[in-house]
């Protein structure tokens, strides 16, 4: 008795209850699942999870990835030599890793590996809302979606076991709201991390074609096991099961508190809650024999709706994003799944009259500014100029009062895309592009340029630092220099100014210069990002 | 008993600040929570907003819904009407009304006081003059907190008191002190 009273006592110690954010609790989770590294390129909304474990546990490695594959890359080595490894990324991070992803359900994996999509419905930081799961369903691995903080939390070793009993990779879907949210999440203990355990199977990691076969062959006859674990999965459950109604409801990942936060007595339905994939067939088809029609209801793309609609058969009343009943586009709130359960909403006071826009700028005394300033005045000089621009916080050059860029598309497109409009007979044909994103994806591309002595002038506008995502080490970050020459940029045209009004004169007369050279050009402009010299100066008081 | 509350302002002025002293004292209460904040893009001096929900019962849903809102907290009053169709038919409205004006068309400010006045329950205070006058620069974020104090109810303003010596611990005592005052301050002026 004395015994089982101590245990119960170190128990009830062990549990802690901590307020984190969605992404802080997949960090801890993972932590506390016995990770031996983080990989990760920075990406709105899933930064705080390698941020978190920089911080909290240095026991694991985790400096910031150059790129999103290279991230990849990294854990498919630390799996294959036994140790468990997390990969983070948003949704476009996934197009990056794509090669790398797709390729490790090919050759599975020694340790777990979880790949952690943070997807952006409603783009609040984002060129699209594309829908990770299918990245899942694509490469045919386990996918996981948590609905809560806590099961954020809790799902991470549960992640990993499947990870290694199955021997793939397991896709982790989280959305915006759910990993900028906060919420107060009991926590246990760490497990030891693997032991170092190379594996041997050269026939699985050689992916020639004779073995790719046979390991294709292998990812296949493991998909009904996948599938039994998700019909058992603890995080497929329903919710009122039985109760014959007019409606049933299926409900993924965070759209799952959305609909509790409609259910009332009045309004009760049959939830078939899913947060992990493939879907569980048997339960959905149970579900459905009790109701008349279903409801899917799921945060980003009709993934589910789809499926389940060709495995119930076109007879069966199926709503959802692509019958119009939910919004087709756009992040769900608690509002449109109310309006889509048919449920009376609260009375509203009428949109304000007098509100406007309030868009976000570039910081007062940002380098990016006086890039702008300077552009602006060279461009103007010329009838058709053409500015290509890239992913970062020199995006918001293309808002007022600059209006600079003619594009953004993919980070590393300014510099591709200024080439092939200058084989296209543009001109002149300029690329504006931060330090990071140089370094993530705009190398490779310079080189084509070099190679083709393409006439564009490049601009790495260097503020030293990953600085939209708030400030995290930039892997060129002293090399840019040594970059561009080793690519091949002639000495001659490779510049780097200070970018400060007082340099205005001598940053226009390179530009002119340079934009007249018929083959590549790199002006570097190099000054430190405010926020992070502000944080500096406040550190040092 | 729930409390849901917006915060609203712009990017920089310290909501975030707000919903982490709020955070804390509910989490020391045992009260539940949800918090969704931006990150990202919209800090660059853009609108910021954060659903703050507090109850003694279990939260499902991370995100208000609209006319269901207890309270909005605003640092800047056009921010504060931005929310209104969140906010409860018997909700209440506690802002600045100090305009930021970091874009070049906002509106006329007599006619955002209007839209405001015209809601059922409406605290506009010049804070920023009052942080000024008592040399508290830094703190206008938590006088607005205790302006806001008593609307809040699901915690008293001891509570939240107490909740700014912890999350300000790290900085010093002064830091502490001054918070407190303006908080203070705050709730004296409702």
């Amino acid at each position: 008795m004395r015994d089982k009273d101590k245990n119960d006592k170190t128990l009830s110690y062990m549990i802690e209850r901590k307020l984190l954010l969605g992404d802080e609790a997949v960090a801890l989770g993972a932590v506390h699942a016995g990770i031996s590294g983080v990989y990760a390129y920075p990406g709105t909304p899933s930064t705080e999870i390698t941020e978190y474990i920089q911080v909290h546990a240095p026991e694991v490695r985790s400096r910031w990835c150059t790129n999103e594959k290279t991230a990849m890359e990294a854990a498919l080595g630390m799996s294959y030599a036994g140790k468990r490894a997390l990969v983070c990324m948003k949704h476009v991070g996934m197009n990056v890793a794509a090669d790398a992803f797709v390729n490790s359900a090919i050759t599975g994996v020694n340790g777990g590996v979880v790949v952690l999509a943070a997807d952006d419905p409603s783009m609040h930081s984002s060129q699209n809302e594309q829908d990770s799961r299918f990245y899942g369903k694509f490469a045919m691995i386990p996918i996981l979606e948590p609905s809560t903080q806590q099961e954020a939390y809790d799902i991470m070793p549960y992640a990993f076991s499947l990870s290694e009993e199955l021997k793939l990779p397991v896709l982790l879907r989280v959305v915006t709201r759910l990993a900028h949210s906060r919420a107060g999440v009991a926590v246990g203990q760490a497990q030891p991390q693997n032991p170092l355990h190379l594996d041997n199977e050269r026939t699985h990691w050689v992916l020639l074609p004779g073995n790719a076969r046979r390991q294709y062959a292998s990812l296949v006859e493991k998909q009904p096991r996948l599938l039994a674990s998700s019909e058992k999965s603890p995080y497929n459950k329903s919710v009122l099961r039985k109760q014959k109604s007019k409606l049933g409801i299926i409900a993924c990942g965070i759209a799952y508190n959305y609909i509790m936060e409609n259910q009332s007595q009045e309004n009760a339905f049959p939830v078939l809650k899913i947060s992990q994939y493939p879907i569980p067939e048997t339960l959905i088809k149970e579900l459905a024999s009790q109701c008349e029609s279903l409801l899917i209801a799921e945060d980003g793309q009709p993934l589910v709706e789809e499926q389940v609609k060709s495995l119930l058969g076109s007879n069966y009343p199926i709503k959802g994003r692509l019958t119009g009943d939910l919004p087709r586009m756009g992040e769900l709130t608690p509002d449109s799944v109310g309006e889509a359960l048919g449920i009376k909403q609260a009375t509203t006071f009428a949109a304000a009259q007098h509100i406007v826009a309030r868009p976000p700028a570039l910081c007062q005394g940002c380098g990016h500014r006086d890039v702008y300033d300077a552009l602006n005045k060279v461009a103007a000089e010329y009838e058709d100029a053409r500015i290509f621009g890239d992913i970062g916080c020199y995006t918001l050059g293309a808002l007022p009062p600059f209006r600079s860029i003619d594009s953004c598309v993919d980070m590393g497109a300014s510099i591709t895309m200024a080439k092939g409009a200058a084989d296209a007979g543009a001109h002149p044909s300029i690329a504006v592009i931060g330090d990071s994103t140089f370094t993530h994806s705009g190398m490779t591309g310079l080189l084509d340029a070099i190679n083709d002595h393409s006439p564009i002038t490049v601009i790495i506008s260097d503020n030293l630092t990953t600085a939209m995502t708030g400030g995290q080490d930039s892997a060129g970050t002293n090399k840019f220099e040594a970059i561009c020459l080793g690519l091949g940029v002639e000495p001659e045209h490779l510049h780097v100014v200070v970018p400060l009004p007082k340099n205005m004169e001598e940053i226009t007369n390179i530009l002119r210069q340079e934009i007249e050279y018929k083959g590549v050009s790199v002006i570097i402009p190099r000054r430190e990002c405010m926020q992070t010299l502000k944080r500096k100066l406040r550190n040092k008081k | 008993m729930k409390k849901d509350i917006i915060l609203a302002g712009v990017g920089g002025q310290g909501i975030l600040t707000i919903a982490t002293i709020i955070g804390d004292a509910a989490a020391v209460a045992g009260l539940s929570l949800k918090q969704a904040e931006v990150h990202g893009m919209s800090q660059r001096g853009g609108d910021v907003q954060s659903n703050l929900r507090l109850s003694t019962e279990t939260i499902h849903s991370d995100l208000i819904k609209q006319g269901t809102a207890d309270l909005i907290i605003s640092m800047e009053p056009m921010e504060a009407l931005r929310y209104v169709q969140y906010l409860h038919e018997n909700g209440s409205v506690v802002t600045s009304s100090h305009p930021f004006k970091n874009i070049p068309n906002y509106p006329e400010e007599q006619d955002i006081a209007a839209e405001l006045a015209a809601l059922p329950h409406t605290v506009s205070l010049p804070i920023d003059d009052i942080a000024k006058t008592n040399s508290l620069p830094k703190s206008a974020n938590v006088i607005l907190l205790g302006m806001a104090a008593k609307f809040i109810e699901i915690l008293s303003p001891e509570q939240l008191r107490e909740s700014i010596a912890r999350v300000f611990a790290r900085k010093g005592e002064e830091v502490v002190k001054a918070n407190q005052r303006a908080f203070d301050l705050g709730l004296a002026a409702v």
